[in-house]
């Protein structure tokens, strides 16, 4: 890879290949992110999208194909994975090199809403208020590229609508390049610069999205059908996620 | 999250951690049923003192309450008590420390890796099945009938359940955690420190109640065989001088020591374990 490229390439993936047994769930995927843009990958249950974040968490090593990422990469995860033992703020700040954790906790903290959470245990937290705290901790490492594994899976649908909007602004202001697993399609269309579909192991579609933001469901419409149809769901006409 | 509330893997002992169930007061009431509960054993000791009173049962083999009450304030008077409790906790202490010591680091390096295991688990598991106060000619062979072997004896029934249950601990760290926090770039020290270790924490109190409660009755059958100090001296020197209402009162102290230590552990764990409110 070239000087140039590295800088507009947060992650750069060719010809990922992963087996589990006589399964091949990767077979040969190319993918790109770029430097601060958001990737929203879906996918029906089980076609590897989350085989692929661990991949790029550095948590798989038993790969073929080449990958690599430039920067710190950071993860937020389905369960918010909380040390159930340490108090909210020391969650965030564990495992980051900072003078002053307990400062550095408050401000991560306070950009989720939950500053005054600093002190309770992670099993005292809401779902969201959790699942808030988990996307401080990996905002707090500064991270080049965001890995998020469906992160909002667990919430309810109103909790889930708040958590975009946090997301979208945290995005804003801090400029990681996002790589959102999920498998909701009006999630991504809400959230993405970019929609990727992954099927048979490979990246099978690509739609790009305006850039404008926040956006209405209904200016997607059309995009959702086609994005639905990617997924092998026929017969959805415009007006049912309008 | 899978960190759920550890089953307890039962060695011999009392400490079970068996919760009693929570069952619908009836009639009575709440407060009603806790007076009910002070009947059978207040009743049982008055029957005591009637039977010792009335001479139903001679006063060598069950003196009456009132004379086991003078008995304990003469050995608390002349010293004996003092003296012998000390030198029993003492021992105790000792003990219980280097088995827990060395218990609780079996475990936590047999626990994380599957070669350590491999070379550790065995042999304690070949341990562990030997009867422990079965040693104990063996180890008089070995020390002599000191302090050693009683020492030995006691380290080892401390030692056992808490290497099973630091060791099952260890084992059972939440793959999700220690993923979680390998990808937000956790040292394998600060995973050890904060996501290992403090997961195999309520395992591991529930091995220290079953080894206090086994060091315990390990320290009761050694002094019971051989010792010149101790409680158990105290009520083996008064078996010889026939006095059994002093052999009572070492019996009851030998219950509430082991009580009290048990309600100790019982708070350490509530404190450490305080983040598990629900």
């Amino acid at each position: 890879m070239t000087e140039t490229t590295a800088r507009t390439e947060t992650a750069w993936i060719r010809g990922l290949v992963k087996e589990f047994g006589p399964r091949r769930v990767l077979d040969g995927l190319d993918l790109v992110v770029r430097r601060g843009e958001f990737v929203a990958l879906l996918g029906r249950s089980g076609s590897g999208k989350s085989t692929l974040l661990r991949v790029l968490a550095g948590l798989d090593h038993d790969i073929e194909g080449e990958t690599s990422t430039h920067g710190r990469v950071s993860v937020a995860f389905q369960q918010p994975r909380l040390l159930p033992w340490r108090r909210v703020w020391h969650n965030i700040t564990l495992g980051v090199d900072t003078p002053e954790p307990r400062e550095t906790a408050r401000q991560a903290l306070d950009e989720v809403g939950l500053a005054d959470r600093m002190d309770a245990w992670p099993r005292t937290l809401s779902g969201g208020e959790a699942q808030r705290v988990s996307l401080a901790r990996a905002l707090v490492r500064r991270p080049d590229l965001l890995l998020l594994d469906e992160p909002f899976g667990a919430l309810d649908a109103l909790t889930r609508m708040s958590m975009h909007r946090l997301v979208t602004r945290l995005w804003q202001a801090h400029r990681p390049a996002v790589l959102m697993v999920t498998h909701d399609v009006d999630e991504a269309l809400a959230l993405a610069d970019r929609v990727l579909v992954l099927a048979d192991g490979r990246i099978a579609a690509e739609h790009v999205l305006p850039r404008a933001r926040p956006r209405k469901a209904a200016e997607n419409a059309g995009l959702r059908v086609r994005v639905l149809s990617d997924l092998g769901v026929e017969g959805v006409d415009d007006h049912e996620g309008a | 999250m899978t960190s759920s509330p550890p089953a307890v893997l039962a060695e011999s002992g009392r400490a079970g951690g068996v919760s009693r169930r929570a069952r619908p007061a009836g009639a009575l009431g709440r407060h009603g049923l806790r007076l009910v509960r002070w009947i059978s054993p207040v009743a049982l000791l008055l029957i005591w003192q009637v039977v010792g009173e009335f001479g139903l049962i001679s006063p060598k083999k069950l003196p009456p309450l009132t004379t086991v009450w003078q008995a304990a304030l003469e050995v608390a008077g002349n010293g004996q008590l003092g003296t012998g409790l000390a030198v029993s906790l003492r021992r105790m202490l000792i003990g219980f420390a280097i088995g827990a010591l060395i218990g609780a680091a079996l475990g936590v390096f047999a626990g994380l890796r599957r070669w350590t295991d491999a070379a550790v688990d065995p042999v304690m598991q070949m341990i562990r099945n030997v009867p422990l106060f079965g040693l104990i000619p063996l180890l008089i062979l070995w020390f002599g009938i000191g302090e050693l072997p009683k020492l030995v004896l006691i380290a080892l029934a401390a030692g056992l359940p808490i290497y099973v249950n630091v060791h099952a601990g260890i084992r059972g760290a939440d793959p999700h955690l220690v993923e979680a926090t390998s990808a937000l770039g956790y040292t394998r020290w600060q995973r050890i420190r904060h996501v290992v270790l403090p997961g195999a924490l309520p395992y591991t109190l529930v091995g220290v109640r079953l080894g206090v409660a086994s060091a315990w009755l390990a320290l009761v059958v050694a002094e019971t065989i051989a010792t010149d100090s101790g409680i158990g001296f105290m009520i083996n020197n008064a078996r010889d001088f026939l006095r059994t209402d002093i052999v009572i009162v070492g019996l009851v102290i030998y219950a509430v020591v082991g009580l009290l230590m048990d309600t100790l552990v019982r708070a350490i764990e509530r404190w450490l374990l305080r983040w598990r409110v629900s």
